[in-house]
């Protein structure tokens, strides 16, 4: 048994009256040993964010930590003052973020933010320090570690941020290094470069790792213990191997199984005739520059032709930035292609003028990401999915009654109408936008990323949800993700979109199985668990 | 209803309803309180106040009871700053919306015309509207919501410029909506929170120029207004001091109403502002 490096002993934080439970944590234990990694996974508001706030002492105002002990280093964290607290944090516990962007001052050099942890904690001279910071930069794997010290948080990558926050993080020799859901705003290529290098750097410097995430194929794929955590409570911990292949609770193997599986579900037949056939499509954008001098000259969407079956769904996959949220901007018209055709039911819907795009809009409506803006805050719920009819001319009586039969059919209580934006869930927003979006009884319904926002126990309802209105309905759907598994468990079809162009597509089982741009294959390898994800699918199926 | 509770939960806010309020009732009765013409002559000039009970607050320099002009002088007031800060925020609301939602030239070419406008000194900008278009309480009240436009204005156009893009807006877009439509129904109720709070100090800067104006004589002289007995005041300021003193409390005690009740609007229409 190794040395323990952090133990929390039945700590509990209360949290301010009028929140929706009187406790963040009640009674966690847990403990960190050195040289593992100790995964918490849980959903969003499970506390586990919370947890780390709680052990590093930044905890919100009102937010107190009401009994239990944190023991690190043979003190208890929960009597330390602020200079004791001080002294701990960076040079004895330090921490990663999720947004690196945020995390980093965007006003100092990455180097500077790095040396001050040296200038802080030790009195080594500025020449030393500098010297610090390059073998840190190298550590992390940064390319050209010396022009990186040099850059500015916006000049990196998101990939490079988060290296140089590990950097950072590890400046000191850490005893302890909390992860706060570092990889959840990077790529999946990116992620998989990231929880590598974390392995590689944990197991060198013989660090603890308490990792906190929510996505259980990073927990396959770094964790040597795992503590699941529901409701601010623990539900289960043990060794990874025993909580993912054996799990006790019930609340761990629903999160488990509602893990999407990485292989595509037995092909449905599709219909010979296209609804959407979208021909050479390009987009580019061009900013700065002065009567064209020194433009920069971004192409988001590089000759792409896709067709789409009916009542078929059409995935495109990508990582940020290959254009795939351009495209589908471009195939609602929210953005004006410059060249190439789109044509739905023989229409060229590239070449309609405005007034004629808000009388066809009724045929392909949208769906959109972020649950919490994609809603009028000011608008009641009945109202939101009534707009559509109304602004097509129905009137007001008839789209609301209508809107409340819309809202049984995508499971919720169609009293629910009378309430505002902010009295629902996340997956439940998404339920309205939807709602909202078959409102109009389109033909094609575009969805960019529907489910990204959401814990995985909500998405894999509002995959279902939607895998059951595209049968009953007879809906045809684009629809855009960056997560393969996701994309593997709905969509027929896949386009694989890399920097604005298409690399590959075909049937789903296809694709993925058999991969042929070295791209694609990329992509599928750096899945978290992947290993874990085709094992359980055996396993489920 | 949570605005609401907020707002009567701080006392400041609360103090400047109440004073707001006193305002309001004391131009309401003024007409009960002093049926007789504010402007008539009414005893002998230069009473101190609190020395004849027939003029409490004493006489100006032409004998007339400064009580009744306090009371109808806070008609004027209100009336100037209320319809003189809703043609500002009219105009900036319309002149924002536009250019935040359009961009481009529409945002480029009013844009310059609001700075144009902000440059130019409010108050240089007023006195030049009266000398063309003369000091009747009308062209007075136009006049000072004239000035007054560009902060609104600048603001609208910042709140349209952060919501125009957010994906709520897209969906309207979508569902096939008018730009009016979308400049109307979805982004504006979005909008108008800090434009409402904004109108506050509209309100409170709009009652000071007034007075400032009638200060220098170039303000309505056939009105009783707080500002015209001050203006009137400055002539026996050293000995009669009471005459200046009066409106100018007057005129303190609304400004600093309507800027509470700004400031409490303020916090209670973005409670997430003020989170301590």
């Amino acid at each position: 048994m190794s040395e323990m490096v952090l133990s929390l002993d039945g700590l509990t934080v209360r949290l301010p009256k009028g929140a929706d439970r009187p406790h963040a944590l009640s009674d966690v234990s847990l403990s960190v040993a050195s040289n593992k990694i100790l995964c918490v996974v849980g959903e969003s508001g499970s506390g586990k964010s919370m947890m780390a706030n709680a052990i590093m002492r930044l905890l919100p105002h009102e937010v107190t930590i009401e009994r239990g002990r944190m023991m690190f280093d043979g003190r208890d964290l929960c009597a330390a003052d602020s200079a004791e607290m001080r002294d701990v944090r960076g040079a004895g516990i330090a921490m990663i973020f999720q947004e690196p962007m945020t995390a980093l001052n965007p006003l100092r050099t990455i180097g500077d933010q790095i040396g001050e942890m040296f200038a802080i904690h030790t009195g080594l001279s500025k020449t030393e320090i500098n010297a610090r910071v390059e073998a840190l930069l190298e550590d992390v794997r940064i390319p050209d570690p010396t022009a990186a010290a040099k850059a500015y948080p916006h000049e990196l990558s998101g990939g490079q941020r988060q290296r140089a926050m590990i950097a950072m993080a590890l400046a000191l020799d850490p005893k302890l290094l909390i992860a706060d859901e570092p990889t959840t705003a990077l790529d999946v290529t990116t992620q998989a470069q990231i929880l590598k290098l974390i392995r590689d750097l944990q197991q060198r410097k013989k660090t603890a790792v308490l990792f906190i995430t929510h996505d259980f194929g990073v927990v396959a794929e770094i964790a040597d213990r795992v503590v699941v955590m529901q409701h601010g409570a623990i539900v289960e911990q043990g060794t990874a191997d025993k909580v993912l292949n054996d799990p006790q609770h019930a609340y761990t193997k629903q999160l488990i199984s509602a893990v999407p599986p990485l292989t595509a579900p037995p092909p449905r037949i599709l219909s010979g005739k296209d609804i959407l056939t979208i021909e050479g499509v390009s987009k580019t954008y061009r900013t700065g520059g002065f009567l064209g001098r020194g433009a920069r000259i971004t192409e988001a969407v590089k000759n792409v032709s896709l067709r789409l079956p009916r009542g078929a769904t059409l995935g495109i996959v990508g990582e940020s930035g290959s254009g795939k949220s351009t495209l589908a901007r471009c195939i609602v018209r929210l953005i004006d292609p410059d060249t190439g055709s789109i044509v739905l039911d023989g229409k060229d819907w590239a070449k309609l003028d405005r007034d004629e795009i808000r009388r066809e809009t009724r045929h392909i409506q949208m769906v959109f990401q972020d649950p919490f803006a994609s809603l009028n805050p000011r608008r009641k719920a009945a109202e939101l999915v009534a707009q559509g009819p109304i602004v097509h001319g129905t009137d007001r009586a008839t789209a609301i009654a209508e809107a409340r039969k819309l809202f049984e059919l995508v499971g919720l209580d169609p009293s629910a109408g009378d309430r505002y934006p902010h009295e629902f869930s996340g997956g439940q927003r998404q339920r309205i936008g939807l709602a909202r979006a078959l409102a109009l009884k389109p033909d094609v319904l575009v969805a960019d990323e529907p489910v990204s926002a959401l814990d995985v126990s909500v998405q894999a309802q509002v995959l279902k949800l939607l895998a059951g209105l595209r049968q009953q309905l007879g809906l045809s759907i684009i629809f855009i993700t960056h997560d393969l598994r996701v994309a593997a468990q709905i969509c027929d079809l896949v386009a694989v979109m890399k920097d604005g162009a298409v690399v590959e597509q075909g049937l789903t089982a296809e694709v993925f199985g058999k991969p042929q741009h070295p791209y694609t294959q990329a992509l599928l390898s750096a899945i978290p668990g992947g290993a874990f994800a085709r094992e359980h699918d055996t396993a489920t199926v | 209803m949570d605005a609401a509770k907020r707002y009567f939960r701080s006392p400041a806010a609360v103090i400047g309803l109440i004073l707001l309020l006193l305002v309001i009732a004391m131009a309401v009765s003024a007409g009960f309180l002093y049926p007789r013409d504010p402007l008539a002559l009414a005893g002998r000039p230069l009473v101190w106040p609190f020395s004849n009970p027939r003029f409490l607050l004493g006489t100006d320099n032409s004998g007339r009871d400064i009580a009744a002009q306090i009371f109808y002088g806070a008609r004027i007031s209100l009336l100037i700053g209320g319809v003189a800060t809703m043609i500002a925020i009219l105009i900036g609301i319309l002149v924002g919306a536009f250019a935040g939602y359009y961009g481009g030239w529409v945002d480029n070419v009013l844009m310059r015309i609001t700075e144009a406008f902000q440059t130019l000194p409010n108050f240089v900008l007023l006195l030049v509207l009266v000398a063309v278009f003369g000091s009747t309480l009308t062209t007075v009240t136009i006049a000072v919501g004239v000035v007054s436009w560009p902060a609104p204005a600048r603001l609208t156009r910042a709140e349209f410029l952060s919501l125009r893009n957010r994906e709520f807006v897209q969906a309207g877009k979508t569902l096939g909506m008018k730009d009016v439509q979308l400049i109307l129904g979805e982004i504006l109720p979005n909008a108008l929170p800090p434009v409402i709070v904004y109108a506050s100090v509209v309100m409170a800067v709009a009652i000071l120029l007034e007075s400032a104006l009638a200060f220098l004589r170039l303000s309505d002289p056939n009105v009783a207004s707080w500002g015209n007995l001050i203006g009137l005041g400055r002539d026996v300021l050293r000995v009669q001091w009471y005459v200046s003193a009066i409106p100018g409390i007057a005129i303190l005690v609304t400004v600093l109403a309507v800027s509470l009740v700004g400031q409490g609007l303020n916090d209670a229409l973005n409670p997430r502002l003020k989170s301590r």
